[in-house]
């Protein structure tokens, strides 16, 4: 595994009025790696990842990517860096076709490759083809996340955020997904930061992984660790699907 | 609809007796809902009293008119929508067969727009067409450009306004102030009119950049009336309530429309008449709605336009896409506006009169309402819409058989709003997205014919 940070979180405290969703968070996601981070409902995930968005940004603490610091840089700047996202509720287009969203995916980049990477979309998930023209509100919940994935990866990311990806997927489905993130990273090196409710599917995949408690860290360390730890499998794994 | 009605057609047997049933309900509960409203009206007598002045025949007339709606609603409309339904579903239909009208039919829509002026002037002579090219050429075109500009910030952002008319205004003033004390031509005060116009959309832009629905439009409507008030009374500028006029006409590169000996008649040695100059004005503003179309189509497969249409979809997807939503959004009210500033000082030029009357909240309603009965973003519905709303009003004007009806007071076009009212309640019922309620979408115009062979592959994947 490459040593290269490519993100890193640093004592990141985030509020939404006087409530403090993160209270200093460190987080750090190296090139190539895929790096989950699980926790309950309402623990700060969500929120992790769009205050590396920018939106709502850290109050305290700092964001760097890629050796520049992003902590108060607008969010369709942050964007422009090629951090790309998939956020909850998959937040596609929905009175625009597939393709459009993809375009939309791909619009900041210059068009040269748009061709080329709809077509590796399309093999990625040959569903999306055949729907192309159809629009992103009519589609299945399953084929809307497959849209949100390929959408953000329009945009060439150097670091692929993914906010639940498998909410509300039936298992076969959610299953694919996960082994076309392991198939990215694996190919292209896609570096992956992935916040998921199936702790089991995401520490599987996971190169390593965070457990986010009330807005802090509480655990850290490789998927197959965590995976292990008695502590998470009470709390995170218990009557899960194995 | 027909899902409901159908079965118990079925159990009554005769559809006839069931429309009976129901037009004698629909006429007691309209003798009910009006006889204190349209049979009763208050008056005042010579002793200055109030008095009630019975209106049985009017009343008499709503019921009966209720009655034969209603009957032939269900009798006839109701089961010729269901049987068209049923043909459809068994056989359907093949869109190449009507394709020709449907393709082309922008194509054949301006081309009879501008065959239309020398028609008219060939069927009615240059005194009648006047009625025809001015109240309802020019005047629906104006709306249509409108409605086409509005359609930018609320068809393609998502952007409610209710405040455009205050946009139209200073498109309008603009012309009016700066052509009468500086003498400046009209094709230079339109383009500054239209820069103007949308500066002042920016300056609107900026408070509203993060509100959204409801709250935008609110501060939207009041920074219409702020307009309006300021025009009202900065009166050293404006005149206030008394308006504007005298305000110069339109020249053709120079030439201009009058008698005078080098005026636009005496050169191409033709009659006298006020027609060319009406004429001449159709086609301006034909022009400045083909443009104002133009600019939308092309800004729509632009990176702007589509992040127009993805800001009215999800801003926080935007946001993480890249897309600034600030300069989006700004742009949007910026352009928007300027199209309104085009049609204002075209107004200003056309009239000869500006006014604070001409730019109240009901114009902008008027607009919106355009906007969104004709489908919110598709430029044919709209222009049908405006068609709809303003040829009819118009049409009212003309329909002075009605006082025989109704008595020599009675005055159509006061009954508009109702008309309007009862014409939205039925479209949305009818047609909820608008007369053309699904957006076209812009990506895939070049490969159509990949479509139709990917879909009939769809069972191989
Ligand atoms: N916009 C907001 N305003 C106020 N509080 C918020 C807002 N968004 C989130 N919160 C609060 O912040 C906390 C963390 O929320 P967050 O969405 O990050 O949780 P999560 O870990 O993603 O949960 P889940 O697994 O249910 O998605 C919650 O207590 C939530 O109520
Ligand atoms: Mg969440």
């Amino acid at each position: 595994m490459a040593a290269d940070t490519l993100l890193k979180v640093e004592g990141v405290e985030t509020f939404y009025g006087n409530i403090r969703a993160l209270a200093g968070v460190d987080v750090e996601v190296k090139k190539g790696e895929i790096v989950s981070l699980i926790g309950a409902n309402g623990a700060g995930k969500s929120t992790l990842m769009m205050t590396i968005c920018g939106s709502p940004q850290a109050r305290h603490g700092s964001v760097i990517f890629d050796g520049q610091d992003i902590t108060r840089m607008p969010t369709h700047e942050i964007a422009r860096l090629r951090i790309a996202q998939s956020p909850e509720g998959r937040r596609i287009f929905p009175r625009m076709t597939v393709y459009e969203n993809l375009q939309m995916g791909a619009s900041l980049d210059n068009q040269k490759f748009f061709q080329e990477d709809v077509e590796k979309m399309f093999t990625l998930f040959p569903r999306l083809k055949e729907r192309q023209f159809q629009r992103g509100g009519t589609l299945s919940g399953g084929e809307q996340q497959m849209l949100a994935i390929a959408r953000a990866l329009m945009a060439r990311p150097k670091l692929l955020m993914l906010d639940e990806p498998s909410l509300g997927l039936a298992p076969l489905v959610s299953k694919q997904i996960f082994a076309a993130i392991k198939l990215l990273n694996v190919e292209q090196g896609l570096t992956v930061f992935l916040v998921e409710q199936n702790a089991f599917a995401a520490l599987k995949l996971s190169h390593r992984a965070y457990v986010l408690v009330n807005g802090s860290i509480t655990m850290s360390g490789s998927g197959a660790e965590l995976l292990a730890n008695p502590e998470v499998r009470a709390a995170y794994l218990e009557g899960g699907a194995h | 609809m027909a899902s409901v009605t159908n079965p118990s057609t079925v159990s009554t047997g005769s559809p006839t007796g069931k429309a009976l049933r129901e037009a004698t309900f629909t006429a007691v509960m309209t003798f009910l809902m009006f006889a204190l409203f349209i049979g009763l009206k208050t008056d005042q007598n010579m002793r200055n009293e109030l008095i009630l002045v019975p209106r049985w025949g009017m009343l008499a007339i709503l019921v009966v008119l209720a009655f034969v709606g209603r009957f032939a609603m269900v009798a006839w409309l109701q089961p010729w929508r269901a049987a068209s339904k049923a043909a459809k579903a068994e056989a359907p239909t093949v869109d190449e067969e009507a394709g020709f009208v449907k393709r082309n039919f922008s194509k054949l829509a301006i081309l009879a727009l501008v065959l239309y002026p020398p028609i008219i002037l060939a069927l009615f002579g240059a005194q009648g067409s006047l009625k025809y090219i001015d109240n309802f050429g020019i005047q629906i075109l104006i709306y249509v450009m409108l409605a086409w500009g509005l359609n930018i910030v609320v068809g393609l952002a998502g952007l409610l306004d209710l405040g455009y008319v205050a946009f139209y205004a200073v498109g309008a003033y603009s012309y009016a102030l700066l052509s009468i004390n500086f003498g400046f031509s009209f094709w230079i005060l339109l383009p500054l009119a239209g820069i103007l116009s949308a500066f002042w959309g920016i300056i609107l832009g900026f408070p509203v950049l993060r509100l959204k629905g409801d709250y935008l439009a609110i501060v939207t409507l009041a920074f219409g009336e702020i307009i309006r008030l300021v025009l009202i009374n900065w009166q050293d500028v404006t005149k206030g309530t008394f308006g504007i006029s005298g305000i110069p006409k339109i020249t053709l590169f120079g030439i201009p429309f009058d008698a005078s000996p080098n005026g636009f008649a005496k050169i191409f040695h033709l009659a006298p008449s006020s027609a060319y100059y009406k004429v001449f004005l159709f086609y301006l503003i034909l022009l400045l709605c083909l443009l104002t179309a133009f600019v939308t189509i092309r800004l729509r497969r632009l990176p702007i336009g589509r992040a127009w249409e993805a800001l009215r979809e999800d801003e926080i997807a935007c946001r993480s896409l890249g897309i600034n939503t600030v300069t989006t959004k700004l742009t949007a009210f910026a352009i928007g506006a300027m199209f309104g500033g085009f049609a204002g000082s075209f107004f200003a030029a056309r009239q000869g009169f500006v006014s604070p009357e001409s730019f109240v909240f009901l114009e902008s309603a008027v607009i919106l309402s355009i906007v969104v009965l004709g489908g919110m973003g598709s430029l044919t519905g709209i222009a049908i819409a405006a068609i709809a709303m303003v040829g009819g009003t118009e049409l009212l004007r003309e329909m002075d058989f009605l006082k025989a009806v109704f008595g020599p007071d009675f005055t159509p076009e006061l009954y508009r709003m109702l008309i309007f009212g009862l014409a939205m309640i039925t479209m949305m019922l009818v047609r909820p997205r608008g007369f053309v309620g699904s957006r076209e979408p812009t990506a895939f115009l070049f490969e159509r014919k990949n479509v139709s062979g990917s879909f009939t592959k769809e069972g191989h994947g």
